[in-house]
């Protein structure tokens, strides 16, 4: 896989350079947990409208780069633009325009559901607050749920709500950490107008999902159990078979 | 301004559907009063035996609060939340403060008038005295939600909050007590030196509130 992963990565290296401001640029990137390096020389770059599938086995530190895209976690070295800011020092200039979808929904439990995103929307100066919840409640199968606290919410109910949350108000970067998590095939139907490659928006998508994901995707990173990457480049470069063996590999 | 609105008035109204702070601190208030007046064995307190109960109660049942100021936006993503929305971070900062100073404001409308009726025999100090509890209120909500937001992602918070956050208190409470034992001394209030600790005290709380706002996005960030 290594010879494939090589002649692949080269190929990508010469035609990242006929792209003209790309969404997200990073530059021998690293990020350290105390002495351990969780992510390390980590360079790629994502045009606009395109999709990026991350894979990798747990701990290969994809989760921490969303984090990083998101501004939510600084880089320990190298560089890292996204949507024209430089990070960690623009971060205020990207915020507001990222849609993140972690592993927790980011929704206050003790607050009805419209009481919820209402604050978000409130945050990122939604216009038309009320309508925009309403319809993507709507959308989402939630406007019955709308009175309810969101601790009584179930994990199913809840990650459709947090993608309202992420989407609500019209980022031009969606960042998904394992978007199809709690949810059955219906409800993951019911979010991916939202979210998926109809809605328009540049995404970072994490996924365990290797066929589904590189199949939805236009470029591929592959992170090793130590945060080296395995490959970079198009998603159709990575054959379902190479990217699997990287999940065999030694977990740190 | 909106920001710390929006969060400020999400917090009142999770208090008020939860109940989480308020009637545990009131709770905390009329019990140690109740344990100083037996444990004292007095039935009257003057000077600066009534200031130190007074102001070490709610103090610690202040600690109460700042302990739990944090705990949605630890547990509930509250502070990714906030910092992937375009507003500056301070906003947090001061909606905090403030929520910390109307819960302090109102459980002292419940605690001084359990204090007099525990221990003074002339209350006509107590609304100077008011004004005084503002002024410390001020002083613990700021320094405690800096702290606060420092210790809420250590696994030690519960201990590391009161063990950093009291020490920068001592001068906030040198000053309040300084303030407050003239306004109880035996046969009436006294204003004698009350100015000194009074402005010693809105020194403090501009000085905190000032190194909040200096260095709350740092605090803030990972």
């Amino acid at each position: 896989m290594s010879a494939n992963i090589q002649a692949t990565t080269s190929i990508s290296t010469s035609k990242r350079s006929l792209v003209t401001e790309p969404v997200v640029a990073a530059r021998s990137l690293r990020r350290d947990y105390g002495e351990e390096p969780v992510i390390r020389d980590l360079s790629f770059e994502l045009p606009t409208g395109e999709t990026l599938v991350v894979l990798g086995p747990n701990g290969a530190g994809k989760s921490t780069l969303l984090r990083m895209l998101a501004t939510l976690l600084r880089p320990t070295s190298g560089d890292l633009n996204v949507l024209g800011a430089e990070l960690p020092k623009q971060a205020w200039k990207a915020r507001g325009r990222i849609g993140y979808l972690g592993h927790d929904a980011l929704l206050y439990a003790d607050l009805t559901l419209r009481e919820a995103l209402h604050f978000h929307a409130q945050l990122h100066a939604v216009e038309d607050a009320e309508s925009r919840i309403t319809s993507l409640l709507s959308q989402v199968g939630l406007e019955r749920r709308t009175g309810q606290l969101v601790r009584t919410l179930s994990a199913g109910q809840a990650q459709r709500a947090a993608v309202c949350r992420c989407v609500l108000h019209e980022p031009e970067l969606l960042l998904l950490d394992e978007p199809r998590a709690h949810l059955d095939p219906a409800g993951y139907g019911t979010v991916e107008p939202l979210i998926g490659r109809a809605s328009g928006a540049t995404r970072v998508v994490v996924t365990h999902d290797v066929e589904g994901g590189l199949a939805d995707a236009d470029r591929a990173l592959a992170l090793r159990a130590n945060g080296a990457v395995a490959y970079e480049g198009p998603a159709s470069g990575l054959e379902p078979a190479d990217a699997r063996t990287i999940y065999a590999e030694r977990p740190r | 301004m909106s920001a710390i609105r929006v969060i400020l008035v999400k917090d009142l109204r999770i208090e008020l559907r939860t109940l989480q702070s308020l009637p545990a601190m009131g709770l905390f208030c009329v019990t140690t009063f109740v344990i100083f007046r037996f444990g004292l064995d007095r039935t009257s307190l003057e000077g600066s035996l009534a200031a130190g109960v007074l102001l070490v109660t709610v103090l610690f049942a202040a600690l109460l609060a700042i302990n739990r100021l944090f705990v949605a936006e630890r547990d509930e993503g509250g502070f990714d939340a906030i910092r992937l929305a375009p507003i500056d971070g301070t906003a947090l900062f001061f909606a905090k403060v403030l929520a910390l100073f109307f819960y302090l404001a109102i459980l002292e409308v419940i605690a001084l008038p359990v204090f007099a009726g525990f221990f003074l025999d002339d209350a006509s100090g107590l609304l100077p005295l008011a004004g005084i509890m503002l002024l410390l209120d001020m002083g613990l909500a700021a320094t405690g939600a800096v702290i606060s937001t420092m210790g809420a992602n250590s696994r030690a918070r519960d201990l590391l909050t009161p063990l950093v956050l009291l020490p920068l208190l001592i001068p906030l409470m040198i000053a309040a007590a300084g303030a407050t034992e003239p306004l109880l001394a035996a046969g009436g209030p006294s204003y004698d030196g009350v100015g000194t600790w009074v402005l010693t005290m809105a020194l403090y709380d501009l000085l905190f509130v000032l190194v909040g706002y200096a260095t709350y996005e740092f605090v803030l960030e990972d």
